[in-house]
């Protein structure tokens, strides 16, 4: 601190000593959203645990500003982890170049994750570094902190308020990244009150500029607990590109192991 | 060959019996691709071909059959390529062929198959399974599918591998008045091996690869033939030639990996008995990689690797790499088309020969992909095993299509 702050400091504080009830205020109101926030948060999150394991199909759709459109597919098999961040295969199916590369990544709750990628023509497992949070996956609108898997503690949050849209009722907070690494400065996510499912999020940029936005469209219920989207688009407002994600076929309860999710296996993915 | 023969009937005829019996699942892909190479100096030796330009082409089918829910699967990859002006390079090898049984917490494998060990990117020090494809390119990246039984088991802290290998795989050379040969013609019909039992020699390895956090560590024993022959000279009538001799040898490797924020920081080393006195050989290196460069998304990354070889050459084949320093940048700009570029440079302190690496590629569509190498001889003593194809220097087109 700078001697010309000390200065205005000494100015202000009389002013500041008159107002002290005011902040005290807000900041109770403030820490009462946060609580909300988080309530909200971890609603959602305890509705979705327990679901063990899953695999399900997966189309990419990438579109640039001219509308010319491009597909990835892929699969993906999750299996959750008790205390721990889930630990997530994807192998590549489609375009053919990159066929049975398969990408591992272990999640973690607040460390880094840990991450392999596999390189079929090689036969190579590399680790690769997972600090690229904000780096996109595959050449798309989703970035990596976007698919990895959203742990409760990555966050920080803040109740905003109730909406309704169209009859439906909506949780509205808003979320800020514990990660310095993070490409976003918050995000704002829109929760229905009935299930807690996510239906809309906005990401804001370092620069706190709407970078794009997330909808999730047709939700399906599985095993008679678990909310699954069939379609998330993600649109980019900054560049005019834009991703949908088709999911398909998901399967519970497919008996896997933490032994199918080692670097060794991870050669034999397909 | 005969090897290879009897198991490629053996599972065929497996193949055959268990899409009867079993409902499974196939599936049929693969690669071929088109490729000119453009010399562009003249060869060192006259006589040689000038290769300016050469074509050709390749197709790698690849079938695989999954049954068991998975727990089963064979695979088959032939491969051939043919060349305009190189006989040698015109060749057929089968990549894989193989079953594979995944167990719970092991696996086992039997056939033909490719296996990959290391960390660094300038060599593969450590990597010895399979045989290097000499004629596919310079880099030695491409290998010839080797015979084997190999064991896995899996434990939480890491993975034990066991290698049975039978039936050696000699190395793949050009013809002799292609380029990239050298100005002596190399006898690859009539190898010669420390061991009686010659090119049925039946090697083995063992690694152990274990994770530490954010370290991951494999140390892994080779014993059996060479990969990497001498090349004797002896006069045939009035012409010299090159014989390629495979020595039996022991080789112990270190791999090593930190994982860091932005920053990999790798080794390989390998002590070697056999050929010569025991030597060691290391790479030491990172890639640091800077994410979405100039508000882009795209990311560099920068590699740098030193390696040292203290090899005999008289006694064992010579090494590339004795005291070189190696950098590189690689470009990938996460586009749609998946464009990266590779430049590297590696620099004999030595004897000051280097060598500069170009590697670029782009999709083109879902099934097509072009890629652009370089390989260029800056300067070459000529003491350095490279003097004899110092003038081979090429471009590198290759149209890839896959199905």
């Amino acid at each position: 601190m700078n001697i010309h702050n000390q200065y205005r400091l000494n100015i202000t504080s009389a002013l500041l000593s008159l107002c002290i009830a005011m902040p005290a205020w807000t900041a109770h109101a403030a820490d009462d959203a946060e609580a909300k926030g988080m309530e909200i948060a971890a609603e959602a999150d305890k509705r979705d645990r327990g679901f063990g394991d899953f695999k399900v199909k997966l189309q990419m759709i990438l579109r640039n500003k001219h509308g010319q459109q491009s597909t990835r597919n892929m699969h993906n098999i999750t299996r959750e982890q008790e205390g721990d961040g889930d630990k997530t295969l994807i192998v590549f199916d489609n375009p053919r170049d990159v066929k049975g590369t398969a990408f591992l990544s272990h999640t973690h709750k607040l460390n880094d994750d840990d991450q392999w990628l596999y390189l079929p023509a090689l036969k190579r497992v590399k680790r690769i570094s997972s600090s690229n949070k904000s780096g996109p996956f595959m050449g798309s609108e989703f970035a990596y902190e976007d698919i990895a898997s959203q742990e409760l503690e990555k966050y920080t949050y803040r109740y905003i308020g109730n909406e309704t849209l169209d009859g439906v009722g909506y949780y509205k907070i808003e979320r800020f990244p514990t990660n310095p690494k993070s490409g976003y400065a918050r995000q704002v996510v829109w929760f229905d009150t009935a299930e807690y499912r996510p239906w809309k999020i906005d990401f804001y940029d370092r620069k706190n500029e709407l970078l794009k936005t997330l909808t999730y469209q047709g939700y399906q219920q599985y095993l008679n607990k678990y909310w699954r989207a069939d379609v998330m688009d993600m649109v980019n407002h900054q560049t005019g590109k834009s991703t949908t994600l088709h999911f398909t076929n998901y399967q519970f309860n497919i008996g896997t192991t933490d032994m199918d999710f080692t670097p060794n296996r991870l050669k034999r993915a397909r | 060959m005969r090897v290879c023969l009897m198991l490629l009937s053996i599972m065929l005829g497996s193949l055959l019996w268990l899409s009867s019996a079993q409902a499974g699942e196939w599936d049929f892909s693969g690669k071929s691709s088109l490729q000119t190479r453009y010399f562009p100096y003249d060869p060192a030796t006259p006589a040689h071909q000038k290769m300016r330009p050469t074509f050709s082409g390749t197709l790698e089918p690849e079938l695989l059959y999954e049954f068991d829910d998975g727990d089963n699967r064979l695979s088959f990859t032939p491969f051939v390529r043919l060349d305009g002006n190189d006989k040698k390079r015109t060749h057929f090898d089968i990549r894989e062929l193989s079953w594979l049984h995944l167990g719970n917490n092991w696996d086992l494998s039997i056939g033909i198959n490719k296996v990959f060990w290391g960390v660094t990117e300038s060599v593969h020090l450590v990597d010895i399974i399979n045989q290097t494809d000499g004629v596919e390119d310079i880099t030695g990246e491409d290998k010839l599918g080797q015979p084997m039984i190999n064991l896995n088991v899996e434990r939480i802290w890491g993975t034990i591998s066991l290698f049975a290998l039978p039936g050696f795989r000699p190395r793949t050379f050009h013809s002799h008045f292609a380029r990239l040969n050298g100005p002596l013609l190399i006898d690859t019909g009539t190898p010669v091996y420390a061991s009686r039992q010659g090119n049925r020699h039946v090697d083995w390895a063992a690694r152990i690869s274990m994770t530490f956090g954010d370290m991951d560590i494999a140390l892994s024993h080779f014993q059996g033939t060479s990969r990497e022959p001498r090349l004797l000279a002896s006069l045939r009538g009035l012409r010299t030639i090159l014989t390629p001799y495979y020595d039996q040898i022991g080789q112990t490797g270190l791999e090593s990996q930190l994982t860091t924020a932005n920053t990999l920081w790798k080794f390989e080393g390998i002590t070697r008995a056999g050929q010569g006195k025991r030597f060691y050989a290391t790479v030491t290196g990172f890639e640091h990689t800077l994410y979405g460069v100039f508000g882009s998304v795209a990311d560099i990354g920068l590699l740098m690797e030193y390696l040292y070889d203290n090899r005999d050459a008289r006694f064992a084949p010579p090494s590339l790499a004795d005291h070189d320093v190696f950098a590189g940048i690689r470009l990938a700009m996460n586009d749609t088309q998946d464009s990266t570029l590779l430049l590297g440079g590696s620099w004999d302190h030595h004897n000051r020969t280097g060598f500069v690496n170009l590697e670029a590629e782009r999709r083109m569509t879902d099934h097509l992909k072009l890629s652009l190498n370089g390989r260029f001889f800056v300067h070459v003593a000529n003491t350095d095993p490279l003097h004899a194809i110092r003038n081979d220097d090429f471009v590198e087109l290759t149209l890839n299509w896959f199905f």
